[in-house]
């Protein structure tokens, strides 16, 4: 469990601007399942926060909390300064939200579709102009622009969302799995968007089950079964990983993965590409016994840094383990 | 309430409804589609009632009577008949829905100025029809008697009595030629306006849920007044587009004459428009589901607006529960009005009570759907 973040009137010093995002304690419960339990965390200005976790660790009824689409069980939040259970319509001014599944209109064309959002922001006339052909030109759709958006592909789709999230310059933009069944392409030219927007100081909150996209953010908070298991940045996470990890390459790696794993000093065995991670105490002990163990198999060994993968996964491992 | 956003949602509605043509279906073909079909087939007069005559006195005395019924167009004459067993096998099978049968001492009974009985056999199976056919041969049998009358004073040198020419002679007001068609047509359009306003609004909330823009929707600062007054405006029009056109069909295909005022029309429909579309949004956006919307919106609308209106069963015949019940169906106020302003000429002087009802409606389905839509997931 990371610990508490200093409370937003603790920080507030004459330097420390408030953080843009603050959760304490958030909880949200459906019946009897917890979807969201106990999740403490403080997003800064202008920075890039990546929430991790797999499929149902409560990364969307999170974001939904702090959007202000869905009121929190228990526990306290706030954006931009607004509470989220009693301030959600302020909190809405100062958002930007894209939602997990794509959410224009698909029998309207891409122009119309800005213009409608235009309306809903109520951007005036010669700012409307000026921010529709800065969507088009950056979602790269200039000759798309009385396309139907049903016949764009997803990556054109997610980067026109974005654009019509962000049509009134919003401080704060929630993405939810923004690039989930794009290409690898299209993926990497939405990150650069988000870098842009982070260059201009917007504070972008985002969730991915990517791990490459996770190394992006300047901070992430890893969730799994609704519980906030890990916080820090990319290469705080890695320093602070408990172990070594052991590369092992070899020729049948699921064969050696059922001999290494019941060693002693092999905490976790995975299966990784090719060969093996083994997530050790020390790398050092345990290779010599690695390679006593294993006479008949041509094995390499080394001592690696951890990936954020490895620790992810090792982090989900002494959960559900 | 800002009017930038209203702008831009009734906007986008009105793309949704020209791009989908099903919405566009369900709005402008099928009204046309009602009004036709029922303005042709939902007529509940009779008329050419097919008759049989077994005239056993066979004189000139009957042969008149039969030329009365020969001449009135409330009848199709069959051929003539012989015996009894002929009657009966004509109205089993359905030939013919009245027969009259002449007694063998009609002629000299009438010369005699005795009263005279002729009888009228009638397939009860379908009431309607027998009581309509038994209410036309009475009318002609005594235009009949009272000629004879006449005929008879005048021979007999008395002077005409008034009192012996006395007959019930019902006058009918309003609808002056009793066309069936006259009566349904202005229901017949409140029965339209209630079915599509109420269908068209109940797949939108729902859309909007179950395609997942209503998340993002939500999450702006736009509000559900906003909401629901943008998504009400393009069906507002549709509507209005869709009176238009009955009221052309009701002037020019089926010349329904209009006594009162057109604008009266327009305004009492407009409020009754709202209330309808106000429904179908409220169903839209309890429901979340289009599937389920449109149904309810069915069922909720189209049966009670057909059924308990007053459009086609008069309401006076429904059982007390039933008579209670249907006060609170908004059509039932909608058919009096049209009625009243179609076949009677009112004016709001006398239908102030069925517009307030609108009007009141209209405004808590309205104030419903306001607090029930929720800018929230659950």
């Amino acid at each position: 469990m990371p610990e508490p973040q200093p409370q937003p009137a603790a920080a507030a010093t004459a330097t420390a601007p408030p953080p843009a995002v603050t959760l304490r304690e958030l909880t949200r419960r459906f019946g009897d399942f917890t979807a969201v339990n106990r999740v403490s965390l403080d997003v800064a200005r202008g920075e890039i926060f990546g929430f991790l976790g797999p499929n149902g660790a409560g990364k969307s009824t999170t974001i939904r909390m702090l959007c202000g689409i869905l009121p929190p069980s228990s526990g306290k939040g706030s954006v931009a300064g607004f509470d989220i259970a009693t301030e959600s319509e302020q909190i809405k001014k100062q958002i930007g939200y894209m939602s997990q599944k794509f959410s224009l209109y698909e029998d309207l064309t891409v122009e119309e579709n800005i213009d409608f959002y235009s309306g809903i922001y109520r951007i005036p006339g010669a700012k409307k102009r000026e921010r529709k052909e800065w969507v088009i030109e950056m979602a790269g759709l200039a000759d798309k622009r009385g396309a139907r958006t049903a016949t764009l592909s997803g990556g054109w789709k997610q980067r026109l969302a974005l654009g019509c999230a962000i049509l009134h310059e919003p401080p704060i933009v929630f993405l939810d799995e923004p690039t989930s069944g794009v290409d690898p392409v299209s993926r990497r030219s939405f990150w650069e968007l988000i870098y842009r927007l982070a260059g201009e100081g917007v504070t972008i909150f985002v969730t991915t089950h990517y791990l490459e996209e996770a190394e992006c953010c300047d901070r992430l908070g890893f969730i799994f079964g609704g519980e906030l298991i890990a916080l820090g940045s990319p290469a705080e996470l890695k320093r602070n990983f408990p172990g070594e990890i052991v590369a092992l390459e070899c020729e049948r790696p699921f064969e050696v993965l059922k001999r290494v794993e019941s060693l002693p000093g092999v905490r976790q065995a995975t299966l990784f590409g090719a060969g093996l991670h083994l997530t050790v105490e020390r790398a050092e002990a345990i290779i010599p016994l690695l390679k006593e163990a294993l006479p008949d198999q041509e094995v390499r060994l080394e001592r690696i840094a951890p990936s954020l993968e490895d620790l992810f996964v090792s982090f989900m491992e002494a959960r559900s383990g | 309430m800002k009017l930038k956003r209203v702008r831009a949602i009734a906007h986008k509605e009105f793309l949704h409804v020209l791009r989908d043509w099903r919405s566009l279906g369900i709005g402008i073909a099928i009204p046309v589609l009602m009004l036709f079909l029922f303005g042709y087939a939902l007529t509940l007069d009779v008329d050419r009632v097919p008759l049989v005559v077994w005239d056993q006195s066979a004189t000139p005395q009957s042969r008149t009577l039969v030329d009365a019924f020969n001449a009135s167009r409330y009848f199709t004459m069959l051929p003539a008949v012989a015996d009894y067993r002929e009657v009966e096998r004509a109205i089993a099978s359905r030939r013919a829905e009245i027969a009259l049968v002449i007694p063998v001492d009609f002629a000299g009974k009438v010369a005699a100025g005795r009263g005279a009985a002729v009888q009228a056999i009638l397939d009860g199976s379908d009431s309607n029809v027998a009581s309509f056919a038994l209410g036309y041969a009475e009318e002609v049998v005594g235009g009949y008697s009272q000629k004879v009358t006449v005929e008879l004073t005048r021979r007999l040198g008395l002077p005409a009595v008034s009192g012996a020419l006395l007959k019930v002679e019902p006058r009918v007001w309003f609808n002056t030629d009793m066309e069936s068609r006259n009566y349904i047509f202005p229901g017949l359009i409140a029965i339209v306006m209630m079915v599509i306003a109420a269908l068209l609004t109940s797949l939108t909330f729902a859309r909007e849920w179950e395609v997942g823009t209503m998340e993002q929707l939500i999450a702006t600062p736009v509000t559900g007044g906003e909401l629901i007054l943008g998504k009400l405006i393009p069906y507002f029009a549709i509507g209005m587009f869709d009176l238009v056109l009955s009221v052309l069909v009701a002037e020019f295909v089926f010349r329904i004459p209009m006594r009162g005022e057109l604008w009266l029309v327009f305004a009492s429909s407009s409020i009754f428009m709202v209330g309808a579309l106000s429904l179908g949004m409220l169903i839209s956006i309890v429901t979340k589901s289009q599937f389920l919307a449109s149904q309810i919106a069915l069922v909720a609308t189209m049966l009670p607006a057909f059924l308990l209106s007053g459009f086609v069963f008069p309401i006076a015949n429904m059982p007390y529960p039933i008579q209670v019940f249907t006060h609170i169906i908004t059509a039932r106020y909608f058919v009096v009005l049209l009625r009243g302003i179609y076949l009677k000429g009112l004016g709001l002087g006398h239908l102030y009570g069925e517009t307030l009802f609108l009007a009141a409606f209209a405004v808590l389905i309205l104030a419903l759907s306001h607090v029930k839509f929720k800018k929230k997931i659950v």
